[in-house]
């Protein structure tokens, strides 16, 4: 039960003078139940990738397994693929357009095919799961705040009930409140469902806490693939594809060189100051 | 999905064609069509090939370009065709069941395949090798004379700048909103006409939506820089005929005149 990308390639443009190529031997594996970040910059490919994973792009070179079974052969069901493999864009408030925020969310379970009592069932549970307040429900889409409608959104694909939730940029222009808010509720979600959710961002910092491993993607290629810690530790490589660790990083390693610290793996604000507290401890002990 | 529409785009490179005032290649896309209507003769039809040609290569489009428009209008061109070659009354060639292909026919079928293909190859070249704000500015100072009968030319020009600038931008929106709906589960293939119209809703609110959004969002921005429309209005870079311009409308002039002197 995973999904397993071999040597995917995409190119776009392919007989046109403008061709560029969006990724390039790309080799991932992503077991069941992790949270993970896909961090890049603008153009990294991580937004290409990321419509690899259901389908809705088709790699020009390479295969992509979901659960043992390719998903670009022509037998294999897409439509069963996108419930399974839930794909959240940017800005997903954009898609809605139903009278009513339940019926919005009730979209996504229709499509399969459900019972009307299931498909019910269903939004009622994904809205709950998004944090959305039931006194909206019969609101219009259109007259929630920017959060409460993203939130919405969510819940569209949530309702679904994917194995795999995917997650593009889901707080850009979001404010850090709306932010903490969104992603807080996210890993809530993955901690009681055990689902695997891919994060994709260009901030380290936003991720930095919720991870469990990171993919970092530069020019099509997969740059770093590890723990955040590990990753944050080539702070310098990552400034130089225009990225950067969290500040927390910058901080403790300055620590490091001024020699009030041996070591670190702090990778948020919380364990820093673990760290911070018990040198001191050893310190006057 | 939608990438193939190429009818209406400019091609970015550097050329003679390029360059050229928009007044010049709007009056020489004009007058190219009127003498593809005009002419009758096979000669004539040989001077307007080789003079499109002279055109296409100095312009440094690849020709596929342009091919590519003409996948779009393909269906209409072969329903013109089809009904010039079976409708046409004349002296019969063929007959296949109740269909009868006259000789007339024929020639007129033949006659509007070609004028139309040149017509959309002849004005993709226009398009491919000018920018739509360029175009506008061309139409705009054409059109100034009829500002003395109260046509509002600035107006009309705004509107079909801002026309022409949103296409891409809402082009690639659907593409956006369709991905984004196909991820829940939406089917915009299948099914017969009425379930595939009901299928689009969810695709069309959100456009609309948006299309709104932006357009509220223009105006807004319009407003803040001061626009009130083209009274007293100067413009950044003015058209002015440069050497190039005279030569090219020179150079429509005797096409004009080999066109009707052999094709007629």
């Amino acid at each position: 039960m995973s999904l397993i990308l071999e040597n995917v390639s995409h190119i776009y443009g392919e007989d046109t003078d403008m061709v560029v190529a969006a990724l390039k031997e790309v080799n991932l594996e992503i077991p069941d139940g992790q949270f993970i970040g896909l961090i890049g910059h603008t153009g990294s490919g991580k937004s290409t990738l990321i419509q690899h994973l259901n389908g809705l792009l088709q790699p020009t070179k390479g295969t992509i397994y979901f659960n043992g079974q390719d998903i670009n052969e022509k037998s294999y069901n897409r439509k069963e693929l996108r419930s399974k493999v839930g794909l959240v864009f940017q800005y997903p408030e954009h898609q809605l357009f139903e009278v009513t925020v339940f019926q919005d969310v009730c979209f996504g379970p229709k499509n399969l095919g459900l019972e009307q009592k299931e498909v019910e069932m269903r939004a009622y549970k994904a809205l709950k799961q998004a944090g959305v307040k039931e006194e909206l429900f019969y609101h219009s889409p259109f007259d929630l705040s920017g959060g409460q409608k993203r939130r919405v959104a969510i819940a569209g694909v949530l309702a679904m009930e994917p194995q795999v939730l995917i997650l593009d940029e889901p707080t850009a222009g979001l404010d850090p409140a709306g932010r903490d808010e969104i992603l807080g509720q996210i890993k809530k979600l993955q901690k009681e469902t055990k689902i695997t959710v891919i994060l994709v961002s260009h901030s380290m910092e936003d991720v930095a806490e919720y991870v469990d491993r990171i993919i970092v993607m530069n020019r099509g290629e997969v740059l770093f693939d590890d723990m955040p810690k590990e990753v944050f530790k080539e702070y310098k490589k990552l400034e130089e594809v225009g990225l950067a660790a969290p500040q927390v990083t910058y901080i403790m390693n300055s620590f490091i060189k001024e020699g009030f610290l041996t070591s670190s793996e702090a990778t948020t604000i919380q364990e820093a100051k673990e760290e911070i507290l018990s040198f001191l401890k050893k310190k006057k002990g | 999905m939608l990438k193939d529409i190429t009818l209406g785009q400019y091609y970015q490179t550097e050329s003679v064609i390029h360059r050229l005032d928009p007044r010049v290649k709007l009056i020489g896309t004009i007058a190219y069509i009127l003498s593809l209507f005009l002419i009758n003769k096979i000669q004539g039809y040989i001077v307007a090939i080789l003079f499109l040609a002279l055109v296409i290569r100095l312009s440094k489009v690849p020709f596929k370009f342009m091919v590519k428009g003409m996948k779009a209008i393909l269906f209409l061109l072969l329903l013109t065709v089809a009904f010039n070659l079976f409708l046409t009354p004349g002296e019969v060639l063929v007959q296949i069941w109740k269909l009868t292909i006259t000789k007339e026919g024929l020639k007129l079928a033949v006659l509007m395949a070609v004028r139309l293909t040149f017509l959309i190859i002849g004005s993709s070249v226009m398009t491919l090798t000018t920018t739509p704000n360029h175009l506008t500015d061309g139409m705009e100072k054409l059109m100034k004379p009829l500002r003395k009968i109260r046509v509002p030319v600035h107006e009309i020009a705004m509107m079909m700048s801002i026309a022409l600038r949103f296409i891409p931008i809402l082009m690639e929106e659907t593409d956006k909103i369709m991905k984004a709906q196909i991820a829940r589960g939406a089917d915009f293939e299948s099914g017969n006409l009425i379930k595939k119209a009901k299928a689009l809703i969810p695709l069309l609110v959100p456009l609309f939506i948006s299309a709104f959004r932006r357009a509220n969002d223009l105006a807004m921005a319009m407003e803040a820089r001061c626009y009130r429309g083209g009274e007293y209005r100067t413009k950044m870079k003015p058209l002015l005929y440069q050497r190039a311009d005279r030569i090219s409308y020179l150079v429509i002039l005797i096409y004009l005149i080999l066109c009707f002197g052999l094709g007629r």
